[in-house]
């Protein structure tokens, strides 16, 4: 167990101040092989963002870039260097293929004062950023690339650097308008799917219901079960879960979930004759199942691009994911037909569960304490800190700067393998726990009054055996 | 229509007498199931067979003319013969006493001799039947009740006949059979059979009526509670289940047969005679023939013959006859020799060529599990009786009778699943899916599951690099926590490195394996959460210093081990007041080792006060 006392708070800032928060500067993919002599530099450069750089700035950089990966790989041939800091901003690397490289440049938060004489003196904050955070960031969009794309080396194969680079412009020309950077944190590095806590038999009825539907629907390779945003049942493998829950939670649920709120999606069959009433519908594919022209466009996605590399298409339909191969709009109907009724039965039965979960949880009262628990080993995650994921930034309920410490811990927790405990004293009157057991994660953040350390030590065993009492998680 | 097409036979080993012919006269008791062959009025000889009797009772007594019935009282004491219309004689004097009596006009009288119901038809249309039974020396008279008679043509009158009623039990019920022929003036499609519920107490009420479809002359049987109708003309059977779902009006519940009609097996009479003439090839025997005479519940008699069979109903070809596998298991369930076919049945529902949906797998082994589930459910409430001693108290409280339709989890394994998963042509997610379909059945009748089941699933998914399909079971716990499991989670971390902690989580539930515990840490050389571990559950007086030195002084990690060993020189210190190890630990090795390491000074003093 260590104990540090961190000076983090830095109270009431001045009226006159303005910050900035992190902002992408630019964002490149690249390949040295493409372009190997002088003058062909540009050939390297497979995609660009922002495009409006000029030609030769875009080439400095990336030769940058390439110089210094090359350089420190002399001093650590197994593991290139992850990130370089500068004053201004810092910039990640990422080889997600062999002499594919991507590069992100994020620049530093800015705080902005007035001096004396009314110039504004800006202040770039070189330490506010970790480099844990955004180099999951940087990986991520390598993963969600591949998940809708295949990979670079695929696209080289299909048509060349000319279809590679079409695949990257049209791909990264939206996502990187979706990345959020200043709301980036923690969850970011773990990468984690929350769970949905369920009992046994709706479980095993859930099972039931998947391996049915995948029998009848002989074209459905892969299911996965989510109840709002928690997973419960996932045919893919844990990898490709993991981005497709990213995708799902991120951006697609969202997008879907305003309109409901907002009373504009009424079931569409409702007032269909001889059809048996349910609510599915689907999320991504038609709209209308009575419509013969209606278009049976589902996204592709790549799964399993290690092994068998599986191009399969994504449908989701209310509540479930499901991947078929080629769906056509009779599958659609039949989907419709076999699914939904026997899903709404069993949306109840989960609502009931999940009102059963929520009395339980609400019968305490509000804790003093908020966590954030991460197990490496099947990624699941659970936060009391977040409020609620939307496309557009991830509310915390805590500050920045508590935020900022949990990273710090779990970068030390990364450096060795040991199980630790940190325990951090911060400002007013918090106290942020780490603990490391076994490939799990537990943060914890506490606001007592005039607590110390041994009360705080007590605490977490307090939350750990309640929380925690199922795994094996030593105190 | 193929040889495994019959399901219905004659016994093998029929009872064998003498054919009836002008001198030989053959009676049959119900009662006693006896075949009774009077020569020459017996004068030359009674010969008395039973089912059971491998020794035939002879006699002679002497001809005082006609025979008109004959029989012996239970357990063959007293024979009585009736030779004229309003006399029985017993052949030794006895006496009889008048014990009740009550006065009817009788057309005609039927008797069930396992209910110990008599049936007595009275009224001009004789269809007004009044039941009695008897019972321990009395008899009581139970409400009477009228077979309605279908209608028919003005000039003849009806009446109800004794040869279209026959009682019986089934599925412990006792009924009045009434088969009711045909009548052109109901808008009927042919005959029916129709079944009054005759209740130990209360009135007897109409319950099932079986639609024939066709005409002509019939004979029941029931045979393991089928209800089994024969018909002359077409030579064939149809069979009757009351416990599969028919059509319910309101009052009245319609039976369709449950199978189409066949034929009976066909029968080979041996050749009787010296043993060098039986080379000749045995004579098969004419079925349906006119001389056959039909006794409840299952015998069947050729008295021309001198044949007595008891009927009886084969299950396999039923298999290939009934498609609708849920109605085949209801069907199968209620039989007494089922649960070899039932097993079948399933082994044949997950072979490659006949490979069953998932749903009606599924209802097939929701079937199974109800009944076995109604099996352990009596089981465990006749252990309470038993435990609160009401055994004594209660005459009612028996054990229940484990039938064969009680297939656990252990036959279904050894018999179904074990072979199942081993076929290698089989998909992978379809033995999955079975299997995770037979578990979801038993917990939905809240059965625990063997672990050798949840072995079955993980050896499945290892096969096939489905770890992480395995790994989201177990985080929903449809596995359950046993230590077996526990340890095959730990065998396989070396293909798949998350079990250990699965591993860990689940020792950590059981809450009773904490030695496991500490020896999968220190085998992992988790000296220090080993220690932390036990000291969280209070354990640390107790375990071996030495056990824990050795695991420390293996990581070679000096600081490790001069912690450790601080720890249990404080152990003694608090125990015993003094921080040496006793001889009965064998700890010298290590202390001589810390001695050598961190010097004579390190060691801890005794505190002295």
């Amino acid at each position: 167990m260590a104990a540090a006392a961190a000076g983090a708070g830095s109270g009431a800032w001045a009226a006159q101040e303005k910050q900035f928060p992190p902002a992408l500067l630019s964002f490149f993919i690249y390949n040295p092989r493409f372009g190997p002599r002088e003058g062909e530099e540009e050939n390297k450069i497979l995609f660009y963002h922002p495009n409006e750089v000029e030609k030769n700035e875009k080439i400095r950089n990336v030769g940058l870039c390439e110089a210094i990966v090359q350089f420190t790989r002399t001093f650590s041939p197994s593991k290139p260097a992850k990130s370089l800091h500068t004053q201004k901003n810092r910039q990640f690397f990422n080889e997600p293929e062999e002499n594919f490289w991507m590069v992100m440049v994020v620049r530093n938060p800015i705080i902005e004062k007035q001096s004396k004489d009314g110039k504004p003196i800006i202040e770039y904050q070189e330490e506010e950023l970790l480099d844990k955070v955004y180099s999951s960031v940087l990986q991520q969009c390598y993963s969600m690339y591949k998940l809708f794309n295949g990979t670079f080396l695929k696209a080289m194969e299909d048509g060349g650097v000319k279809l590679l680079k079409e695949r990257l412009e049209k791909f990264f020309h939206r996502y990187l308008q979706t990345l959020h950077l200043q709301s980036c944190d923690l969850l970011d590095i773990f990468g984690g799917i929350s769970f949905f806590p369920l009992d046994k038999m709706t479980y095993l009825k859930i099972q039931s219901f998947i391996n049915r539907m995948e029998e009848s629907l002989n074209i459905v390779k892969y299911t996965a079960f989510l109840y709002n945003d928690q997973l419960i049942w996932s045919g893919l493998e844990q990898d490709d879960m993991r981005i497709l829950y990213k995708y799902l939670t991120t951006s697609l649920f969202p997008r879907h979930i305003e309109p409901e709120l907002a009373g504009r999606d009424s079931p569409i069959r409702a007032e269909m004759p001889g059809n048996l009433q349910h609510y599915g519908r689907f999320l991504t594919g038609p709209l209308n199942l009575n419509d013969p022209d209606a278009k049976c466009r589902f996204p592709k996605i790549f799964v399993n691009t290690d092994d068998t590399y599986e191009e399969l298409h994504l449908i989701v339909y209310k509540v479930t994911t499901i991947f078929p191969s080629h769906p056509t709009l009779d599958f659609c109907r039949r989907l419709d037909s076999i699914v939904g009724p026997q899903l709404t039965v069993l949306a109840s039965d989960i609502c009931e569960q999940f009102n059963i979960n929520k009395r339980m949880s609400g019968s305490e009262k509000e804790p003093q304490f908020k966590f954030i628990y991460f197990n490496h080993m099947n990624l699941a995650e659970k936060s009391t800190v977040h409020m609620r994921k939307t496309p557009s930034v991830s509310l915390t309920s805590v500050h920045p700067d508590l935020m900022k410490i949990l990273g710090d811990i779990n970068s030390d927790f990364t450096r060795v393998d040991e199980d630790e405990e940190i325990i951090v004293k911060a400002m007013s009157d918090y106290w942020v726990v780490g603990k490391k057991s076994d490939r799990r994660e537990l943060y914890v953040i506490l606001n007592q009054k005039n607590a110390n350390l041994i009360e705080v030590n007590e605490e977490v065993k307090k939350l750990c055996a309640t929380q925690f009492n199922n795994i094996f998680f030593l105190d | 229509m193929g040889e495994e097409d019959y399901y219905l036979e004659l016994c093998e080993r029929p009872v064998q007498f003498e054919k009836a012919n002008p001198v030989n006269c053959v009676f049959f008791d119900e009662a006693n199931k006896q075949v009774f062959a009077v020569r020459s009025g017996g004068a030359t000889g009674v010969v008395v067979k039973g089912p059971d009797d491998r020794n035939p009772i002879s006699f002679r007594m002497d001809d005082k003319g006609e025979v008109k019935c004959i029989k012996f009282s239970l357990e063959n004491k007293i024979l009585a013969v009736q030779r004229t219309s309003k006399t029985v004689v017993l052949p030794e004097k006895r006496s009889l006493k008048l014990l009740k009596s009550h006065n009817l006009n009788v057309n005609w009288y039927m008797y069930c001799p396992e209910s110990a119901v008599i049936l007595l038809s009275t009224t001009v249309l004789e269809n007004v039947l009044q039941p009695f039974h008897f019972r321990a020396g009395t008899m009581s008279k139970l409400p009477k009740f009228e077979i309605e008679l279908p209608a028919a043509p003005k000039s003849t009158k009806p009446s109800l006949s004794e040869r279209d009623i026959a009682m019986a039990t089934i599925y412990g019920q006792l009924y009045v059979l009434f088969l009711r022929h045909h009548s052109r003036t109901s808008n009927s499609t042919g005959a029916e059979v129709v079944l009054y519920h005759l209740p130990r107490e209360g009135a007897c009420k109409k319950m099932h009526i079986l639609k024939l479809n066709r005409t002509g002359k019939f004979a029941l049987n029931v045979v393991d509670n089928l209800v089994v109708v024969h018909h002359q003309d077409t030579e064939t059977s149809v069979i009757f289940d009351l416990k599969l779902r028919g059509e319910f009006d309101g009052s009245v519940t319609f039976h369709h047969p449950v199978l189409p009609a066949r034929s009976i097996q066909p029968y080979q009479i041996p050749i009787a005679g010296p043993a060098a003439v039986t080379s000749q090839s045995p004579v098969p025997c004419k079925l349906y023939s006119s001389s056959w005479i039909v006794f409840q519940p299952d015998i069947i008699i050729s008295a021309s013959q001198g044949y007595l069979w008891n009927l009886q109903v084969k299950l396999e070809p039923i298999v290939n006859l009934l498609p609708d596998k849920g109605r085949l298991m209801d069907f199968l369930l209620q039989r007494k020799e089922c649960k070899m076919v039932i097993l079948s049945v399933c082994s044949q529902m997950l072979s490659e060529s006949d490979r069953a949906s998932l749903p009606v797998i599924a209802t097939v082994f929701d079937k199974l599990n109800h009944e076995y589930k109604k099996y352990l459910d009596a089981e465990q409430s006749y252990a309470m009786a038993v435990e609160a001693g009401q055994s004594r108290s209660s005459p009612l409280l028996k054990r229940p009778v484990r039938t064969q339709a009680v297939l656990d989890q252990s036959d279904v394994y050894t018999h179904v699943l074990s072979a199942f998963v081993e076929k290698k042509e089989m998909p992978h997610k379809f033995v999955i899916a079975v299997l995770m379909e037979y578990i979801r059945s038993l917990n939905q009748f809240q059965i625990a599951v063997q672990h050798y089941l949840h072995e079955l699933v993980i050896k499945t998914l290892v096969q096939h690099n489905l770890f992480y399909m395995l790994h989201q079971f177990l985080q929903y716990h449809v596995l359950s926590d046993s230590k077996p499991l526990a340890c095959l989670l730990l065998s396989l971390e070396s293909f798949y490195p998350p079990a250990h902690q699965l591993s860990l989580d689940m020792l950590k539930r059981l809450s009773t394996a904490n030695d496991e515990i500490v020896e999968v840490l220190l085998s992992k050389h988790q000296v220090l959460a080993a220690l932390r571990f036990i000291r969280g559950i209070g354990g640390h007086d107790n375990i071996s210093a030495r056990k824990f030195l050795d695991a420390a002084k293996q990581t070679e990690d000096n600081m490790l081990f001069y912690t450790i060993f601080r720890f249990f020189e404080q152990r003694n210190q608090r125990l015993r007041g003094s921080p040496n190890f006793t001889p009965g630990e064998h700890c010298e090795e290590h202390v001589a080792f810390f001695k050598q390491i961190f010097g004579d000074q390190a060691l801890m003093r005794p505190t002295t006060f």
